[in-house]
């Protein structure tokens, strides 16, 4: 009996590695977009900043490359 | 095509209701989160779910090449019989785990089939132990934790990232990217599990002597496979979909998103490392995942307990109802024809019992499948008492005050109950006919 601990491994790693980088990035991205969650809403009318928007459309355009090179490996 | 005897054709018809039930038990992989956060609404989740699928079954035929000659030793004399026997196996554990609401290996439960006929037609020669364990009892043990670790992980960190955020502005992008999550578990689910009835199929096809071994599955096999699984996906299985998506935990948009991605990172990088992990468990395990990761979040380990008792039975006890309809087989057509007429009499039986509680997309979202159970009820008041992302810091503190008050609740409701009680048996020990006073306490209790 063999057990292949390495890819096992390597899944764990990479998987870990991935999930968290997707989220924590896709979720930059939302923070870059959305208004903070205050009482009063004074930042409502301008909402996030221009710096901000582009940075968050930058995580958004990170995650898409995600999803296709994800596509890409189903189809390959 | 002229060669396909009636035994051949029964399989190919049996081959493609599993794949038809396989659809349908797994809609809830990719659509359950997706749902009950409200990312997409039930109907128009399954139908891209389907979609998904088919186009999945058209991209690579690489695992139908692989699925027939791992497990199952080809060369061993299997007889299109042992197939039959191995599908209706499987397709009766599919139906009695889709009337319980719990999400079990399709794969699994068509490996159970397929060994258990084997067993009993060819003896264990026939059956490659080591493969098992490998392809089987490994990735069913890891694949929860490893999608759950990863999940925890992404959970955790995307709401401590966007604490401070309105969550209703957020609500909107975690949705978005989870239905791109969902739309790539759906696809990789189409290429995975289509698969595995065309490479059943071309099995058939080449023990009957039809096409040569080791040849391509034919553009028919594709085509109906691939229909197959999109219309049982698009049918979608509503019980399960509810348990995975409201029964183990409640599921908020950053969490939907979360298990969702963890689902598809883990599914692409097992099977692009070449360490298939199951869709089911991996999907069940992000879900539990992300119920632990969110601060305030309950999992309900008595609805897990008994979704991780089902994938432990699923194995032997597909194998069993296939060992019964191998030694059936045995006996010639007759025998062929009994397990047929049985086959499709469990089924009716099933789906007989299921219209007794139907849930379909009008009612899946719905509170009601948990609530019979104190676990659900405990739940739905910390639920109600704190909503956990707005709750913050203080989430905690909101939850165990959850907590006392349904544990209030509930001796009160006992105690209601005793009121009602010593009342009726009052009634009963004077033998008055009840006063309307009397009966309006028994009827409000």
């Amino acid at each position: 009996m063999h057990i292949d601990w390495a890819a096992l491994g390597q899944v764990f790693g990479v998987s870990l590695a991935v999930t968290v980088g997707v989220v924590g990035v896709f979720t930059l991205g939302i923070i870059g977009t959305s208004r903070t969650a205050q009482p009063q809403p004074q930042a409502a009318a301008g909402g996030a900043s221009p710096v901000a928007r582009t940075g968050a459309y930058a995580c958004f355009a990170l995650c898409a490359a995600v999803v296709a090179y994800g596509i890409y490996l189903i189809v390959a | 095509m002229e060669h396909i005897t009636l035994l051949i054709g029964i399989v190919i018809v049996t081959a493609l209701v599993f794949d038809f039930t396989n659809g349908f038990h797994d809609t809830a992989n990719a659509m359950a989160t997706t749902i009950s956060t409200g990312a997409l609404g039930p109907r128009v989740a399954v139908a891209m779910s389907a979609v998904l699928n088919l186009v999945g079954a058209f991209l690579s035929v690489e695992v139908a090449k692989t699925i027939s000659g791992g497990i199952i030793d080809e060369g061993s004399g299997i007889q299109p019989e042992v197939i039959f026997a191995g599908l209706v196996g499987a397709i009766l554990w599919n139906l009695v785990t889709w009337l319980a609401g719990l999400p079990s290996s399709s794969s699994h439960a068509l490996f159970g089939g397929l060994i258990g006929a084997t067993v009993v037609s060819v003896g264990m020669d026939g059956v490659n132990g080591d493969a098992i364990v490998m392809k089987v009892l490994i990735p069913a043990v890891a694949a929860p934790v490893v999608a759950g670790i990863a999940t925890v992980a992404a959970t955790r960190l995307t709401y401590r990232l966007a604490d401070n955020r309105a969550a209703e502005d957020t609500a909107k992008g975690y949705r978005a990217g989870q239905i791109a999550s969902a739309a790539l578990v759906s696809l990789a689910h189409g290429t995975n599990d289509a698969q595995k009835t065309m490479g059943v199929i071309t099995l058939a096809l080449v023990t009957g002597g039809v096409i040569a071994p080791d040849s391509d599955p034919p553009m028919w096999v594709i085509v109906s496979a691939g229909l197959a699984i999109a219309l049982g996906t698009y049918l979608g299985g509503w019980r399960i979909i509810r348990t995975m998506g409201k029964g183990i935990t409640d599921i908020q948009p950053p969490q939907g998103f979360a298990a969702q991605t963890g689902a598809a990172t883990v599914i692409l990088a097992s099977s692009h490392i070449g360490f298939a992990l199951s869709t089911t468990q991996v999907c069940s395990g992000a879900v539990m995942g992300a119920g632990v990761g969110r601060k305030g979040g309950v999992v309900r380990w008595s609805t897990a307990g008994r979704m991780v008792a089902a994938w432990a039975l699923t194995l032997p006890a597909a194998g069993l109802v296939a060992d019964a309809a191998a030694l059936l087989d045995d006996h010639g057509n007759g025998g062929i024809a009994a397990v047929a007429v049985l086959a499709v009499l469990g089924c009716g039986v099933i789906w007989l019992l299921s219209r007794r509680k139907p849930v379909d997309a009008s009612n899946v979202n719905a509170p009601g499948a948990e609530s019979a159970e104190p676990v659900g009820v405990v739940t739905a008041a910390v639920r109600s008492v704190a909503p956990p992302p707005a709750g913050k810091t203080a989430s905690a503190a909101d939850a165990t005050d959850g907590t006392d008050a349904t544990d209030d609740a509930d001796t009160s409701n006992a105690h209601a109950s005793n009121v009602s009680g010593s009342t009726s048996g009052k009634d009963a020990s004077s033998e008055s006919a009840p006063t309307p006073a009397t009966a309006g306490t028994g009827s409000t209790s």
